[in-house]
């Protein structure tokens, strides 16, 4: 996983809450046996007709979205399934970050392990954010602030050892691997 | 005195091989981890890369449901599987299977079905265990009183490699449910209500225990659908405590301690409650003499109504509105004349045998209205079999039913089971979001009993009518 310090980016608004995981990778996409490609797919009930023209108005399809790392949301994003499937879509995508008031625990927590940033704001902030789509947000991870336009920061939560991770680039495998004797000392006890 | 404690708890506690500090999360071991073909390929693909291998085959038990179709020729007739992305899904969990040594209830196994199903019939969920599997309704093993959770493909590949998980603790929610459910209202029903009040976020970041009267009197297969549903609330996990109905449930299942290390077990298992005392984090308290068949009208599960009530009016909300617009349903037009065109039985919510017996006590001697497509799809081949031995596959069948094998079928559309664009689905399982059965499909949630009614009138039919 690479390191992530800060992400600089305008922001694409999709203010509808609870944007579940099945919304953002339809199930039928799920039968593959790798990560990548899913960009394509992204979001494909909504930004593609029967037919797979796009669907002009979607705002994927508009050009004021290209090139943004930043996704907006309404409240409660990515309630739904465990479909890692839906954070690795975004990121093959381009998104970097996702911003909204709430957002779902397994998806943050798959959100967290891809480098996606799943990111928590106030509701001033986020009201501010969905009235104007297409600013530009500074997203500071050392901080754990979000910056939007020249609004003042506004801080974030994030774990701590998430947040460790994702500056360094290094995945929590490699932690979990290291704490083979106490897992070793685990099993023993509980052995039968 | 030690303090009192939840049973979320106990069993938490119980696990820890790490505690958290104030810079990493605690370590947490994985006493059974369930794996199915679409949410594996990519973990075995990590372990491969890093030369790992799977720590402890012993606690890991992979089946295959989501992908597998559910038509018989393509299971058992040799009949190539349609879905050519599908047939190699399943190849490659067979060969991960082999390479890893991981036991694999397969294509063709008497014991496969879905992995929310099988976990229980074989008794390998146990009370007090914490059980992983990369899919949300996970939760429903909470039913045993274990900590069940979904969990996503990276951390699939940890439990794979270590057996261990790192997890934020949680925090916990009491859903008291006191009183008895009124005749004619199921389990689902409960559930469904639950949600409604709860909010479909309202779990977010909590684990939900199940108390009171009603709760104690449900039998085990009405305790999973209910938390099997928790997830629906946003909870990643839904538990109620183990007891004699738990320990009758499990008692000579395969495999469940036999024995010495059966009364053992028990001894050890009839701790794991809610000490006098403890307190949650939150608690609600619901009536549940209160309640009626529940049915869902957009498209989230906590947009639900009474049957015999409305779609409610809640224009100028953008949510509301747009499920409006989906649905194309009007508000304040009375959900029972909606109209319907698929039912669906089945899925890890309502596919096990009791679910079956109740849509069969409905649909005896009775057919399926013109023009509507009823599926009824066992949560196994276990369950199918019983199915058989009662001939409830007969009355299904004289009423016009789809009769398959086990697999999750049209709950979420991506093994070939779908409904079409536009159409009305009364469907038994979880989800109604937008195009989960299939593009543009329209879904109802509902219990058994009332997807059978509204098969027969072709309407959304009030169950209690056949009672
Ligand atoms: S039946 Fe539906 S909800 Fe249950 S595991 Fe299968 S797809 Fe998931």
């Amino acid at each position: 996983m690479q390191a992530i310090k800060t992400i600089h980016s305008r922001t694409v608004v999709m203010p509808s809450t609870n944007i579940d995981t099945d919304q953002i990778i339809p199930g039928r996409f799920l039968t593959t046996t790798t990560k990548e490609g899913l960009g394509q797919q992204l979001f494909a009930d909504w930004r593609y007709a029967a037919d797979g023209t796009p669907i002009a108005d979607f705002i994927l399809n508009r050009p004021e979205a290209e090139g943004c790392r930043i996704l907006v949301a309404g409240r409660n994003l990515g309630c739904g399934s465990s479909r890692e499937h839906a954070p690795w879509a975004l990121l093959d995508y381009g998104f970097q970050a996702v911003v909204s008031t709430e957002i779902a625990d397994i998806f943050r927590n798959n959100s967290l392990k891809n480098g996606l940033l799943p990111i928590v704001v106030d509701d001033a902030t986020h009201q501010w954010l969905l009235a104007n789509p297409g600013v530009t947000v500074t997203i500071d991870l050392q901080s754990a602030t979000l910056q939007a336009a020249s609004r003042e920061p506004v801080s974030f939560p994030i774990d701590a050892f998430a947040r460790y991770c994702l500056l360094n680039g290094v995945d929590e495998l490699g932690f979990l691997l290291s704490k083979d004797a106490e897992i070793q000392r685990y099993e023993s006890q509980h052995a039968g | 005195m030690s303090t009192p404690r939840t049973l979320f708890e106990k069993v938490w506690s119980a696990h820890e091989v790490v505690p958290a500090t104030a810079d990493t999360p605690a370590v947490i071991f994985i006493d059974l981890h369930l794996t199915h073909e679409v949410t594996s390929p990519q973990a075995f693909a990590i372990l491969r890369e890093r030369g790992l291998k799977v720590r402890r085959p012993d606690l890991t038990l992979a089946t295959m449901d989501h992908a597998t179709p559910t038509r018989t020729e393509q299971v058992f007739g040799g009949a190539p599987i349609t879905i050519d992305s599908a047939a190699k899904q399943i190849r490659q969990l067979e060969a991960n299977c082999a390479d890893f040594g991981v036991e694999l209830l397969g294509l063709q196994d008497a014991r496969r079905g879905i992995v929310h199903i099988i976990g229980p019939e074989l008794g390998v969920t146990q009370p007090g265990k914490t059980i992983v599997c990369g899919d949300s309704h996970t939760s429903t093993h909470g039913a045993f009183g274990a900590l069940a959770f979904g969990i996503g493909t990276t951390e699939v590949g940890h439990v794979l490699a270590t057996q261990c998980l790192l997890q934020k603790k949680p925090k916990t929610f009491a859903i008291n449910v006191e009183g008895e459910l009124p005749n004619g209202v199921t389990p689902k029903d409960l559930i469904l209500a639950i949600i409604g009040k709860v909010g479909v976020s309202g779990g977010t970041g909590y684990v939900f225990e199940y108390r009171g009267s009603a709760i104690r009197k449900l039998n085990m297969e009405q305790r999973m659908t209910i938390c099997n549903m928790s997830i629906e609330a946003g909870a990643r996990a839904g538990m109620i405590a183990p007891d004699e109905i738990t320990f009758e449930y499990l008692k000579d299942r395969p495999r469940a301690p036999k024995g010495a290390a059966w009364d053992k077990a028990v001894n050890a298992w009839r701790a794991l409650v809610t000490d006098d005392g403890a307190v949650f984090d939150r608690e609600i308290t619901i009536d549940a003499s209160a309640l009626e068949p529940m049915i869902t009208y957009g498209t989230n599960p906590g947009m639900v109504v009474p049957i015999s009530g409305q779609v409610p009016d809640r224009a100028g909300d953008p949510v509301f509105d747009a499920a409006m617009r989906y649905m194309g349903l009007t508000p304040g037009q009375r959900i029972q004349d909606a109209p319907v065109n698929v039912v669906f039985v089945g899925s890890c919510t309502n596919g096990r045998i009791s679910d079956l017996r109740a849509a069969a006590r409905v649909l005896k001697g009775h057919k399926v209205a013109d023009g509507v497509q009823l599926l009824i799809v066992p949560g196994s081949q276990e369950v199918k079999r019983d199915a058989e031995a009662e001939g409830l596959d007969q009355i299904f069948k004289a009423a016009g039913a789809d009769w398959r094998e086990s697999g999750c079928s049209m709950c979420l559309g991506m093994n070939g089971d779908t409904v079409a664009k536009g159409q009305y689905s009364v469907s038994t399982s979880n989800r109604n979001f937008e195009g989960r059965q299939g593009v543009g499909a329209r879904t109802l949630l509902a219990s058994p009993e009332t997807a059978a009614a509204s098969a027969i009138r072709g309407k959304v039919t009030d169950p209690r009518e056949f009672a």
